[in-house]
């Protein structure tokens, strides 16, 4: 066993060029069929199970996953508006535990802002025991008052700390040129939360009804807030209504009323059952995405396969040495097999690192796109199965220039004459 | 210690034509005895050492080393008993070029599963090679390379050692300092020696000189 190992040892470092091409090759196939597995997975888990603080959100007629994109996780546009009334409507129905207008529209530096009131701070739990809190020093926002109560991640990337000044860009892109005129002061940076919440602004309804350039068109005709006088209700509409509903069937019901039998609005519910049945729409992609990255293994294992084959020609005579010295062909089998293995389990150890490499450059992109934030060393079966399989793999691979090892005739590759 | 009877080994020609290259009736080697063998080239001297190293198979007879009958052993038998019994030195040396000098030397016992690193390091001592221990064959002079080979068949303990042509790639003066090491250590390990050798003078320093033609009816017979 030592014997082979001292073989399996030099020969790797012998060849020390191929074998680090072929580990490195083994190494990126490994890495990146975990990291693919892996974001995939926390991806699905983020999207389907984060704790957003709502059973079901209301919008305009559209698209419930679209809805549910622009409210919760702050991507996609809005489907629309949906009159005032309808958030009175909910905040009446008893079937409705508490319901929370949003309007959107406005960005700062890409990071949306949402008008909302106070009960998203006060009703919301984003988990158990867990509201939207400022962190001290900070406070609440004035609804009579152009302040802005601001998500974690936009304080720290867009500079917007307890005191900061800011107006707010018309849309959802930021466009220097579509500013609006109304000055915000931070008063409040939330406590993060790791959700998309950290991504957004929060500001009072009142303030975005009242931004210049602002249409209403709740009650069909459109009006524009004039300053010192009263916005009525019928001329106010939201992007949504975010919902908790009080039972499960309150949502079978209202997702009936609303869905089925009215014609004005859309109602998204079960939130994480929307966006579990989008990745199910999506699940061949990413089925694809595993196959072509279980293809890239398969090729590292080719490239072993190849290298030890090109390194067995020119072997031939070691391995003649090594049999005139009593090695059995199963030894010198043994060793080619186990060089493939060494080399698979090299690949897979420095792959654990390219996987690390990659979910760390994904969570970067992913928390700052989405708010979500990805685990680098969230355990998954795929960080034993990947480097298992590529250390079986490897030693498959070995098994072709392995037999032609075996195969060596002894006597021609000595001295063959006297 | 070494018996040889009736020993047979043809080679079929691409052509298809079947020639005999060993046919020795009988050849005895007793404990700790040193023969040298001399032959023309051709003549089967190799393959006559191959057949009693088990590296090859022999087509009949009999060869027995020690009481064991290597062609009656299946290959990994034959690999088993030369790694525990045989020495054998090759006249190119034959060392693994990735290997340092004592890890050659290592590989030598490491299949009989004798692995003795310690023992290494006391045969390259006895060398001469103390202090290139940890050197690469190619930073080694010929006559160095030579000595890790011997070092090296002496590495398993052997009984027997065979050496084919040891000093064919050495000029005069270090062959014959090559060919007193080889015959010293094994005078020193008890282990018999055979020595093929086309070179008159390197045979000449044995009590026993065998001519191949005396002992291979198919060397008689023409060259293989």
């Amino acid at each position: 066993m030592k014997g082979l190992l001292l073989l399996v040892r030099r020969s790797l470092r012998q060849h020390a060029l191929s074998t680090s091409v072929t580990v490195g090759s083994a190494a990126l196939a490994c890495g990146l069929v975990m990291a693919v597995f892996s974001i995939q997975s926390q991806a699905r888990e983020a999207f389907t199970g984060v704790p957003v603080g709502f059973d079901a959100v209301l919008g305009a007629r559209g698209s419930p996953l679209q809805l549910v994109l622009n409210t919760v996780f702050h991507l996609e546009t809005s489907p629309g508006n949906i009159p005032w009334s309808l958030y009175e409507a909910m905040r009446s129905d008893g079937r409705v535990e508490t319901a929370i207008p949003y309007a959107v529209g406005d960005n700062y530096r890409g990071f949306r802002i949402v008008g909302t009131t106070l009960d998203l701070f006060r009703d919301v739990q984003v988990r158990p025991g867990e509201m939207l809190r400022p962190a001290p020093p900070g406070r609440l926002f004035d609804p009579t008052l152009r302040e802005a109560v601001v998500g974690d991640f936009v304080a720290r990337r867009a500079g917007l700390a307890l005191g900061a000044r800011f107006h707010a860009y018309h849309g959802l892109d930021f466009d220097e040129s579509q500013r609006h005129a109304a000055e915000y002061v931070v008063v409040g940076v939330l406590e993060p939360t790791n959700s998309p919440t950290d991504r957004v602004i929060f500001i009072p309804i009142e303030g975005v009804f009242r931004l210049e350039r602002h249409v209403l068109r709740g009650g069909g005709e459109e009006y524009e807030a004039k300053p010192g006088e009263p916005i009525p209700d019928e001329h106010k509409e939201v992007g949504a209504v975010m919902l908790k509903l009080r039972s499960k069937q309150a949502g079978f019901l209202l997702r009936q009323e609303i869905n089925n039998q009215g014609a004005v609005a859309t109602l998204a519910w079960p939130v994480g059952l929307v966006l579990a049945e989008f990745f199910e729409k999506m699940g061949w992609i990413l089925r694809v995405l595993e196959l072509v990255a279980v293809l890239v293994v398969v090729v590292a294992a080719g490239s072993i396969l190849a290298s030890l084959t090109n390194s067995i020609r020119e072997r031939r005579r070691e391995f003649a040495f090594l049999r005139a010295l009593g090695a059995r062909r199963r030894t010198v089998f043994g060793s080619i097999v186990a060089e493939a293995a060494a080399i698979a389990a090299l690949g897979s150890l420095l792959g654990l690192l390219v996987h690390a490499g990659i979910l760390g450059g994904a969570a970067v992109v992913v928390r700052a796109q989405t708010g979500i934030v990805l685990e680098w060393l969230r355990p998954h079966p795929i960080l034993w199965i990947a480097p298992l399989g590529m250390v079986v793999l490897g030693a498959l691979a070995g098994i072709l220039p392995a037999i032609q090892a075996y195969r060596t005739d002894v006597a021609s590759h000595l001295t063959p004459t006297s | 210690m070494l018996e040889v009877e009736g020993l047979k080994k043809s080679f079929r020609a691409p052509d298809g034509e079947v020639t005999a290259v060993v046919d020795v009736a009988s050849f005895v080697l007793a404990a700790g005895e040193q023969v040298a063998l001399q032959g023309t080239s051709g003549s089967g001297k190799t393959t006559f050492l191959h057949l009693i190293a088990g590296i090859l198979k022999a087509d009949a007879g009999r060869v027995s080393i020690d009481g064991q009958e290597m062609t009656a052993l299946p290959e990994a038998g034959r690999d088993r008993l030369r790694a525990s019994t045989i020495g054998y030195v090759f006249q190119t040396f034959n060392l693994l070029q990735g290997y340092s000098a004592v890890e050659n030397v290592i590989l030598g016992m490491a299949f009989s599963g004798r692995r003795d690193p310690a023992r290494a390091r006391t045969l390259l001592e006895r060398v001469g090679l103390k202090d290139r221990l940890d050197y690469k064959p190619r930073q080694l002079s010929v006559g160095q390379q030579q000595r890790v080979a011997v070092a090296r068949a002496l590495a398993n303990r052997p009984r027997l050692v065979l050496a084919d042509e040891p000093t064919g790639n050495l000029d005069r003066r270090h062959a014959a300092d090559a060919l007193a090491l080889v015959r010293e250590v094994c005078r020193e390990a008890n282990a018999a020696l055979l020595l093929v050798t086309h070179d008159p003078g390197a045979a000449g320093s044995f009590e026993r000189v065998e001519r191949l033609e005396g002992i291979n009816r198919a060397a008689v017979g023409g060259p293989a």
